[in-house]
């Protein structure tokens, strides 16, 4: 499949794989390990609960396309998942070798395996239903709970329109994952296969009035927006031109828009989007990448994989250091910084005289994106708690019945099997209520 | 120090009880050598005859979760090579050999001068012993030879007899399991006075089919033959024949025997040896890994020994043949449970569901708290298990991690439960449990007196008389 897009081959040649494929036979050696668990851990700590076990077990038989359709019955972006995903707090981390003292069993891996033979195959998912259902369905934003609701609602016979304001689908898995994890070409074939099923996409930028259109052109519309930009680093100067935010970053290199950086970089925040960016940085030819964070070691949100990664690219890590304010010099940025510790309540405050300033020529804000509240307010009678649309948990049903929602604007953001789970439950909790709907009104 | 010297079937010697089996690892002397060096105590030769013609292939295996060669299948026939080539080479092996056994396999003509003729060559090249091929399931059995003669009672007791005319060294009828009963060729043998047995030789097999070509293996120009059948796989078969004729009093006692099937370690030739054999043979083993292998055997086996305090090859020797008895014989009263150990269990719940489909479903998945015995109507599944449960990815900062309590190496919900009043003692769950000693089965005694089936019917007949 040509999704016509083609990366920069220097940055292609820089993001090399993390973890190399699993060849064929080294592949079934690995599913033969797999105990065939029954009830399997491994699948309920899912999210999306892929069978497991039943997918593994069909690489051991070699009947590898076979284990890619048991895969993307249960998360259509099985392929990325098995790239992204953090396997060791989620499948592998539940895997009942760890009570064997066994190394788990290569989930991840494995169904990297099935999904690469599958696409390479040509990866096309065949329809499960034939007859056509004449509701349409909008899910807003094309990143991946809208994605998995869209393919979802497909197979359910709904005719799908995604919609978003970027040139490509995928969302972040396009645009915000390393690209030694995930590469852009990966993410857009995988839109391709959903293309397949039948499902539209459309750039469209949606606004207040958008919205009210959307609300007459279509039966059910899904919010599966994610969340808005960055926060911005609130201090003095943020504003230079050696400013630039996490995602833009990552976005930049990944688009080829930015193929070099400059020597001395800094990142602010410690979550796993700030080591993407620190190690991008490095492999982008940074000589020193200095993480920020004002917290201990023990307080950051990135995963202990992901802060070890950072360790083994090179990136240096300054705890308890808040930045305080910036300023541009002749040859880069001054970045003036306080050493902070917790008080009896728990809040940060400054040691006296511990100010110190970081040269550098480049500073990279990683401290969270902002929830989209302008867009999601004007979605009329749909609620939100703090900057969150609420829902019900089992359908995704917002406390509009025309609207349902997904992923990062409802959970805070999390991680792209979370947004895909909720993406599919929400689908399946449209068709269950219009069910519901036709019996009431039948 | 346990002694592994061995005087097999009334005068061969060696130094130890591991034989190659008449094989291509016996195919000529130099090999022989070598493998004498390895350490092995004795070889048969590679069955030695009119010369054949091979075809291109002739193996194909049976490959098992991963492992290569579960069971390996041939469809080669007996030495390729001229019969004063392979008697010369066994003089040659001998003189720069003497303290080690080479056993002459034989295979010729239905003709009783043909064998004369073979067994006094083969002797006199100087050969410690012979073994008469009786068993070859393919190939020279269309012949009329191998287990032609090897199914056929009377044609084997003729032959064996014919040797035994003028053989001066002992001679082994090697038996073909491709026969419903093994123990009538092995009658025969005794009839005609063998000095010993070697079993088994192989199995008749298909291993399997190309999906693609839909040719069978081993595929000879897009056709395929049925093979012999050998290699881990075929141990308990022949375990089971070796038992059979080890206990078998008809027409003679038990003539010395040298076990063969699936031998890979000193584990499994300390089994053949307790079920009676005074020699093991090896083949597939050798061709999967080498002469090297036969280091382990030794040494295993002389440290098993040394532990279990026996100091020759036959101070344990047929020590199994006794446990084995008919199963009227067994006792009906005996009554075992299975026992989950909770701290090992792992929680796959693989007894659960090979109990629930497979046996005799009484492992239950429905813990709530602690070991509870009883029927499972009285518990209640825990709420929200399994794959209903809405999951997210647990984030560091936001979610607890999950606290590990107590020793158990999986958390309670996932360890399933046996319910003893329904358990059979089948075994079934043990046998699937992936944690070594996590099942174990436990006596519980029935307070019945030991009772047997036979015991049983004969009270029956004994009322109704
Ligand atoms: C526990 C057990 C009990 C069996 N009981 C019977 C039986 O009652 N009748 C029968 O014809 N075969 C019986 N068999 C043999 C099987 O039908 C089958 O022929 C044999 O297991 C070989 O197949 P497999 O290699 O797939 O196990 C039994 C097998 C097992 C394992
Ligand atoms: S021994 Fe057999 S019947 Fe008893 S629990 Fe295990 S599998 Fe079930
Ligand atoms: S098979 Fe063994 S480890 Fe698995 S659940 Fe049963 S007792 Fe536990």
């Amino acid at each position: 499949m040509d999704t016509g897009f083609v990366v920069d081959p220097d940055v292609a040649a820089r993001f090399p794989d993390l973890h190399p494929p699993l060849g064929k036979r080294a592949a079934v050696v690995e599913a033969n390990r797999c105990l065939n668990c029954f009830d399997a851990p491994c699948m309920s700590a899912c999210p999306t609960h892929i069978d497991v076990p039943q997918f593994i077990k069909k690489i051991a038989s070699g009947n590898v396309p076979g284990s890619a359709k048991t895969i993307l019955e249960a998360n259509v972006l099985g392929a990325s998942c098995s790239r992204v995903c953090p396997v060791e707090v989620l499948c592998e981390g539940s895997c009942v070798m760890h009570g064997k003292s066994e190394r788990p069993i290569e989930i991840g891996r494995l169904q990297r395996f099935a999904m690469e033979t599958f696409y390479d195959a040509g990866g096309k998912l065949p329809l499960r239903r034939r007859e056509e259902r004449q509701q349409r369905m909008a899910c807003l934003g094309a990143g991946p709970s809208s994605l998995a609701c869209a393919a979802e609602l497909r197979q359910l016979g709904f005719q799908v329109t995604v919609i978003d304001r970027r040139a490509l689908p995928g969302g972040l898995n396009t645009y915000g994952v390393a690209e030694y994890k995930l590469r852009t070409a990966d993410s857009l074939r995988e839109v391709e296969m959903i293309r397949g099923l039948g499902v539209k996409f459309e750039v469209r930028d949606i606004d207040a009035a958008g919205l009210e259109e959307l609300e007459r052109e279509f039966d059910v519309v899904f919010l599966g927006v994610g969340l808005g930009a960055m926060h911005r680093l609130d201090v003095e100067g943020s504003t230079s031109a050696g400013v630039i935010d996490a995602l833009e970053f990552i976005e930049g290199y990944k688009t080829g828009a930015r193929l070099t950086v400059a020597p001395r970089v800094v990142v602010v925040g410690a979550g796993n989007t700030a080591i993407d960016a620190a190690c991008a940085a490095k492999r982008l030819g940074a000589e020193t990448v200095t993480i920020l964070y004002r917290r201990q070691r023990a307080n950051i949100s990135a995963f202990d994989f992901e802060y070890e990664h950072a360790l083994r690219e090179g990136v240096k890590f300054l705890w308890t250091a808040l930045p305080v304010g910036l300023r541009e010099t002749e040859d880069g940025i001054a970045l003036a910084c306080l050493e902070v510790a917790p008080d009896e309540a728990g809040l940060l405050v400054p040691l006296e005289g511990s100010e110190f300033t970081i040269e550098c020529d480049v500073v990279i804000p990683a401290i969270g994106q902002s929830p989209l509240v302008d867009l999601l307010s004007q979605a009329r009678g749909v609620s939100m708690e703090w900057g969150r649309v609420v829902i019900d948990r089992a359908t995704g049903q917002t406390t509009n019945p025309k609207y349902f929602a997904g992923g990062d604007c409802v959970n805070g953001g999390r991680e792209v099997v979370d947004a895909i789970a909720d993406g599919k439950r929400a689908a399946l909790g449209i068709a269950a209520v219009l069910a519901g709907n036709e019996v009431a009104n039948g | 120090m346990a002694d592994l010297t061995t005087n097999f079937a009334g005068g061969i010697k060696c130094p130890n009880p591991f034989w190659l089996a008449s094989a291509p690892p016996t195919n000529c002397g130099e090999q022989i050598m070598r493998a004498f060096d390895a350490g092995w105590g004795g070889a048969v030769w590679k069955t030695i005859g009119e010369p054949i013609t091979n075809v291109s292939s002739r193996y194909s295996s049976v490959d098992w979760a991963g492992q290569r060669m579960m069971g390996l299948n041939n469809i080669e026939l007996i030495s390729d090579r001229p019969i004063e080539v392979n008697l010369l080479e066994i003089a040659e092996v001998k003189r720069l050999y003497p303290k080690h056994a080479v056993i002459a396999s034989l295979m010729v003509e239905s003709k009783r001068e043909v064998w004369h003729e073979m067994v006094k060559r083969a002797e006199g090249a100087g050969s410690d012993g012979l073994e008469l091929n009786f068993g070859c399931p393919h190939g020279m059995s269309e012949r009329g030879m191998g287990s032609a003669v090897g199914q056929v009672p009377e044609y084997a007791q003729m032959i064996t007899e014919w040797v035994k005319e003028v053989a001066r060294t002992p001679v082994l009828v090697k038996l073909t399991p491709n026969i419903s009963d093994i123990r009538v060729v092995a009658r025969a043998a005794k009839r005609a006075k063998a000095d010993g047995l070697s079993a088994i030789n192989t199995i008749n097999s298909i291993t399997g089919i190309d999906l693609d070509t839909f040719e069978p293996r081993p595929n000879v120009g897009g056709k395929s033959s049925h093979g012999g059948y050998c290699g881990p796989a075929v141990k308990p078969i022949a375990l089971n024949m070796v038992q059979q004729v080890n206990s078998d009093y008809v027409d003679g006692p038990p003539i010395p025997m040298s076990g063969i099937g699936g031998v890979s370690n000193w584990r499994d030739a300390a089994e053949f040896i307790l079920m009676g054999c005074g020699t093991v043979q090896v083949c597939t083993a050798a061709m999967h890994y080498g002469y090297r292998i036969v280091e382990d055997m030794i040494d295993g086996l002389s440290n098993w020994m040394d532990e279990k305090g026996f100091v020759t090859i036959e101070d344990f020797r047929g020590k199994s043949l006794t446990k084995v008895t008919e199963w009227k014989h067994l006792n009906l009263n005996y009554k075992i449970v299975a026992q989950i150990d909770e701290a090992l269990c792992i929680g796959c719940q693989l007894c659960h569901i090979a109990c629930w489909d497979g046996a005799h479903q009484c492992i239950h998945v429905d813990r709530v708290t602690g070991s509870v015995d009883g029927h499972v109507e009285v518990h209640a599944k825990p709420r929200e298990m399994g794959r209903e449960r809405i999951a997210v990815t647990p984030i560091p900062k936001l979610d607890a991690p999950k606290v590990h309590v107590g020793t158990h190496a999986t958390s309670l919900e996932r360890i399933p439960r046996v319910d003893e009043t329904e358990c059979v003692g089948c075994n079934l769950c043990s046998l699937v449990c992936p944690v070594d000693h996590c099942i174990t089965m436990v006596e519980r005694p029935s307070g019945l007196a030991p009772e047997t089936w036979a015991e049983r019917t004969n009270a029956l007949v004994d009322r109704a008389g």
